[in-house]
């Protein structure tokens, strides 16, 4: 009589499922525990390592380049043909927002009036004087949400600026000396912009803070104050950053190659927002991702260990009963198979629990609170195909944690078994 | 029909030997209520499960309706316990993690039947033991007595030709013994072929023949 494998998976689920059920409650609560937090220890270490980088490149995304941007070419002054690239962009259907950006070198100098030394170092910081289109920004990077101190500017009002928190002491004291910044600046105050041999005074109008150094770097007015502040032959912008329409088919490569197809690839710089991460935090978040998983594999051992010895214990103390049901002719196929079954629903409820803790408090945690460091604020990356790839990693490592001790244990000797010899 | 012919059993360790069967010939018919008795040590639970498949002689021959056992490989060896063969131990030998019904039920859903099916042979073969309200219980909520006529439900569940009982009173009072030798009588009656070891006389009466271990030999052979 030949045993179908859909008669031994049969056996195997009756004996796995009444085992599990009659099993003691705070055994089985205790080992789902251990295989939660072998996934969590899984997915969770790699994603926050990965997740201080992307959450900087999310950042940048969202606050300087959206899904695609055109940079000036380095040695020439501003993008060329930047308001037929502006046309084509705002002409395609699945472009959302673009906003251009004018920018040059220039210094700012502060509490100038109240000034008594004159032999002192000039309270100053050199910045990039950025102009820009107030609606077009705000629609595009949402940047007021970020102003901390006063106010956003006001297209209908000329000789505010705004002001990169890192440019003031107070804000970028943490850095130390890695750029100069400015001493007592608040909005209200007046500062003197200076370009070239060209200088105006500004109204301090806000603070702007964000992690993203393209904002919190730089200086912003209004592009008609800019424009009437620097001599610029030619009103060609610094920088097209653009945003895709949500929902959209077209990719940010794909709207590259649009560009660089409609003959624009010679007058900018066209990144795409993955390109324009530097490539220095492309290492860091490699290593962080290695190292993540580096971590993730001990703890996958660690839990195929534990699988093992959890069901080897249960396998060696029910010896006997494994002997009775070889010699009452349950194949050793079932009796096998019966504990694999268990290893996998162990690794499945830790897994399920994990995955519920992941997408339902930490996911959503990390959104709410994200952790502040200098560079970034960390987030939980825990893309769902690469969580159901881990959990898929667990059960097979699970499953062979647990097919090898039943195994050990079910070859024995039937009558040795029975009686425990 | 089971015939044995010199069958011999050594237990071999690092620095021991030591032989159990020494050259058993026997012949047991179908349907044959056969008793093997003999004093601690003679061989008697070493003899029953070599005829009962659960172990090797380390010579010799058994052949079962004809198949000679020891040409067959393991997983042979346990289709033709699951198919040809039923047990009942001396300690019962239930899994306590499944009730008295799901007991039953293993080596019928092991033969294919549908849970459906094993579960009503089940609850049937209960009530042939007259435990009709117990298919619920775990065997840790059943007496020695009622553990044994499980034990006796599960091997009779799938109607084997031999029915092998190794000492199946030892553990119960003088009440629930003669209650399980007065089942295996009613299953003799009915064509079973039974083959028990036991040390007790009283028990011995009911079978049809009594064979005596001594020193691993067959001594004398007493028939009813």
């Amino acid at each position: 009589m030949v045993k179908s494998s859909g008669q031994t998976l049969a056996v195997a689920w009756f004996l796995a499922k009444r085992q599990i059920m009659r099993s003691n409650r705070y055994t089985t609560a205790l080992i789902v525990f251990i295989m939660t937090l072998t996934f969590l220890n899984l997915v969770v270490v790699s994603g926050i390592l990965i997740g201080l980088i992307e959450g900087g490149n999310v950042a940048n995304r969202n606050q300087y380049t959206g899904d695609l941007i055109v940079k000036t070419i380095a040695g020439k002054q501003a993008i060329e043909h930047s308001y037929d690239i502006s046309a084509t962009l705002v002409a395609m259907p699945e472009v959302e927002y673009i906003s251009a950006r004018y920018f040059e070198n220039g210094q700012i100098e502060a509490n100038y009036k109240t000034r008594r030394d004159f032999s002192a170092i000039a309270d100053t910081a050199g910045t990039q004087i950025t102009g820009i289109d107030i609606n077009d920004e705000e629609a595009l990077s949402h940047i007021s949400k970020y102003v901390v101190e006063g106010n956003f500017l006001n297209e209908n009002e000329s000789g505010k600026i705004l002001i990169g928190s890192n440019l003031l002491h107070r804000f970028s004291a943490a850095f130390g000396d890695a750029f100069a910044s400015m001493e007592g600046v608040y909005p209200g105050d007046e500062v003197k912009v200076t370009i070239g041999s060209s200088t105006k005074s500004f109204i301090v109008q806000g603070i702007v803070k964000t992690k993203v150094n393209e904002v919190s770097l730089r200086a912003f007015v209004t592009k008609s104050d800019f424009l009437r502040l620097v001599d610029r032959p030619g009103l060609n912008a610094n920088e097209i950053a653009v945003t895709l329409k949500s929902g959209t088919t077209l990719t940010a490569d794909e709207l590259k190659a649009r560009l660089v197809s409609a003959g624009f690839g010679n007058d900018g710089n066209i990144q795409t927002a993955t390109e324009a991460i530097p490539e220095f935090l492309n290492q860091i978040k490699l290593a962080f991702g290695l190292l993540g998983n580096v971590i993730g594999f001990i703890g996958i051992i660690v839990a195929s260990i534990t699988i093992f010895i959890v069901i080897f214990i249960n396998a060696v103390t029910r010896r006997k009963y494994i002997g009775i049901m070889k010699g009452i002719g349950i194949s050793a196929k079932a009796i096998e198979y019966s504990y694999v079954l268990q290893s996998i629903f162990y690794a499945c409820l830790g897994g399920i629990v994990g995955m519920m803790i992941i997408y339902g408090l930490l996911v959503p945690t990390f959104v709410a609170h994200p952790l502040d460091f200098p560079f970034s604020d960390g987030i939980l990356v825990a893309p769902f195909g690469g969580t159901m790839f881990k959990f898929g990693l667990l059960m097979l490592v699970t499953l062979i944690a647990g097919y090898i001790p039943a195994r050990m244990i079910v070859k024995k000797n039937t009558l040795d078994s029975i009686l425990g010899r | 029909m089971i015939t044995i012919k010199n069958l011999t059993k050594t237990y071999k360790t690092k620095h021991t030997e030591m032989t159990v069967l020494r050259g058993i010939d026997l012949e047991i018919a179908d349907g044959e209520f056969l008793g093997i008795m003999g004093k601690s040590g003679a061989g008697k639970s070493t003899l029953m499960y070599q005829i009962g498949l659960l172990d090797h002689p380390t010579s010799g021959n058994i052949r079962i309706d004809g198949v000679d056992t020891e040409t067959l490989s393991n997983d042979e060896r346990t289709d033709m316990r699951l198919s040809t063969l039923g047990y009942v131990f001396q300690d019962y030998a239930l899994i306590p993690e499944l009730t008295a019904k799901e007991n039953i039920m293993i080596p019928l859903l092991m033969q294919g039947k549908s849970r459906e099916d094993a579960g009503k042979i089940s609850i049937d073969m209960l009530h042939k033991v007259g435990l009709p309200n117990k298919e619920n219980n775990l065997p840790s909520q059943l007496s020695g007595g009622e553990q044994q006529r499980v034990s006796i439900a599960r091997a009779m569940a799938h109607n084997p030709k031999i029915l092998f009982a190794d000492e199946p009173t030892a553990n119960l009072d003088t009440i629930s013994g003669t209650n399980i030798i007065e089942l295996f009588k009613q299953l003799h009656e009915q064509g079973q072929t039974i083959v028990m070891v036991t040390h007790e006389e009283e028990y011995a009466k009911y079978c049809d023949r009594v064979i005596f271990l001594e020193d691993g030999k067959v001594t004398r052979e007493k028939a009813k």
